[in-house]
């Protein structure tokens, strides 16, 4: 059978921790596009990208690292942004260089793990273990089933954040409880297709939803829908063709981008012209 | 048409002022944008708040809102503090322009049902994630009571054929429509409108005053709702307050329109302003 490879253990782990880290970047990510912080996930996951280096120095599991240090970086910089009044994208931008430069001090430090940093650089996702993907389906589940529970006050928020704020939503907590789960939700998403790749999973299925949704609930659905299809679509055909998967899923998802983008264009384009062709013709 | 708001509910007398301000100020930076202002809303009033551009009209509104700091005293049914903002969703409010992400995906439906989402329902809400309980319904759609609210403020608004149209894809006067219907189907006790008729036609201005005017006859709604056209206020407000930075005047909509030196200070001023924007 072609697809024999699909009975492997590590093609299943892969494609369960892919769907997980799919549907919980897809669903976080609408909010994020809709209140136009789309490079959060980057700035996240690239402090995400510090805590791993400390976990691998001090020697503790580092996906329990990157969580600490890139939930506690983003509730910072949330708070730094309300008292400072620094505007979002110069937040992200002191969010993606501290996080970096934590990396780089203390990968230079020390020797030796640059391999395993490498394959959160770009996504290993074939490479997940079973304790992987216990961790990363119960902090999906924990993601995917808040952000179901606080799906209206979340819209309102996204919608308008003062209007919200009369309306008795609690938009500071609720704030603070978002960045939280983005931060958590990269988390999830950085051994499917590494931290340089994670805004393509946040920002670019969404982006093509918004396209064609019509209402909230259902340009939801279609963003999961696709994410998930790439991210299967993505980890599938990288085996056989013998290309890594986290640049497979991304360039499914561009291109799926693309071919709305241009199929949209093409009906707009048609429907200006129409009528004058109808004019042409009458005359 | 929406019920009336059962205040007794609420433990609020009927007698009370629906909001008083008192001696309130403000400032943005050290300069001044409102001076000392007092003023008392009573029940089933329809204020409408006269001044120029840069007169603290929508200062003043936020202050009411709790979203602007200020000094002096705001009561809203006699209630400050921490009191006043568990009452503030009974207020509904209808901005100048709401800035939303320009492609957000919402329907009409969408942003209108956002306007059902009230202090009570998100206690629910926060019981039912302690609880993990699974209500679907509550959590993925929108109750029968709340979609049949909505159709009828809808209805009010004459948007019930635009109801799963995108909120980005309508007119700037059917957007602000569909602000007032979000704000309605919360059944208010108070709505406050930011000048919400700023860039839409004639004929969609008139249909939005004889909404207003309908609700505040037929559903008790007490309205503050700040203008430039002083034709609008004459013909639909019962009350007016003429401020610019400090308020001029407060009362009977009859004695402004009636007292010509006040017109003539409210038009030399405002006449003031526009040659001090035009100038900068």
């Amino acid at each position: 059978m072609v697809l024999d490879f699909l009975t492997y253990g590590f093609m299943q782990r892969a494609l369960v921790t892919g769907i997980a880290g799919a549907i919980c970047c897809a669903m976080i990510g609408l909010f994020l596009v809709l209140k136009r912080y789309s490079l959060f996930g980057d700035a996240l996951s690239h402090m995400a990208f510090g805590g791993i280096a400390l976990g691998y120095f001090i020697n503790v599991y580092p996906i329990w690292t990157a969580t600490v240090v890139s939930v506690a970086a983003a509730l910072g910089i949330t708070k730094l942004r309300k008292s400072t009044k620094i505007s979002g994208d110069a937040a992200i931008a002191v969010m993606l260089s501290s996080g970096l430069g934590l990396a780089v001090i203390l990968i230079s430090a020390s020797h030796g793990f640059t391999i395993d940093l490498f394959s959160f650089l770009f996504g290993s996702v074939l490479l997940t273990n079973m304790n992987d993907v216990l961790l990363i389906l119960g902090i999906s589940c924990g993601v995917i089933f808040t952000l179901i529970a606080l799906r209206k006050p979340l819209l309102h928020f996204t919608f308008d954040e003062e209007q919200a704020k009369v309306n008795g939503v609690p938009v500071e907590k609720l704030n603070y409880l978002f960045i939280s789960l983005a931060a958590v939700a990269v988390i999830v998403t950085m051994r499917l297709v590494g931290i340089l790749l994670i805004s393509a999973l946040i920002v670019i299925p969404n982006l093509t939803s918004m396209m064609i949704g019509k209402g909230f609930k259902k340009t939801m659905i279609i963003s999961i829908s696709l994410s998930v299809t790439a991210t299967v679509a993505g980890i599938i055909l990288s085996y056989p063709l013998n290309w890594a998967p986290s640049g497979t899923i991304v360039m499914i998802l561009v291109a799926t981008y693309v071919g709305t983008l241009l199929i949209k264009r093409l009906g707009s384009f048609s429907k200006k012209i129409t009528p004058q062709e109808n004019i042409i013709n009458s005359h | 048409m929406v019920s009336e708001p059962r205040l007794s509910e609420r433990g609020i007398r009927m007698s009370m002022n629906v909001l008083d301000v008192e001696n309130v100020s403000v400032s943005h930076s050290g300069a001044l944008a409102i001076n000392n202002i007092s003023f008392s809303v009573q029940e089933g009033d329809l204020l409408g708040v006269v001044g120029p551009n840069g007169a603290g009209k929508t200062t003043l509104f936020r202050a009411i809102l709790g979203l602007q700091s200020y000094q002096g005293k705001i009561k809203l049914f006699g209630y400050e503090g921490h009191q006043y903002d568990t009452l503030l969703p009974m207020i509904g409010y209808v901005p100048q322009k709401v800035n939303f992400e320009p492609n957000f995906p919402a329907t009409v439906f969408d942003v209108v049902a956002l306007g059902t989402l009230s202090g009570k329902k998100l206690r629910k809400g926060a019981k039912l994630i302690q609880s993990c309980g699974c209500c679907w319904n509550r959590i993925f759609g929108t109750s029968s009571k709340d979609s049949e609210k909505i159709e009828k403020v809808l209805e009010i608004v004459g948007l019930e054929s635009l109801r799963n149209r995108r909120i980005s894809e309508l007119s700037g006067g059917e957007q602000q429509r569909t602000f007032i219907a979000k704000a309605l189907v919360k059944e208010p006790v108070l709505m406050i409108l930011d000048e919400p008729v700023t860039g839409v036609d004639l004929e969609v201005s008139n249909k939005f005053y004889s909404v207003i005017r309908r609700i505040n006859k037929e559903n008790k709604v007490t309205i503050i709702w700040a203008s430039h056209d002083l034709t609008a206020i004459s013909d639909h407000a019962t009350k007016v307050a003429c401020m610019n930075r400090d308020l001029f005047f407060h009362g009977e909509k009859d004695e402004f329109f009636s007292n010509k030196d006040l017109l003539k200070t409210y038009s030399e001023s405002a006449m003031q302003m526009h040659m001090h924007h035009h100038e900068l």
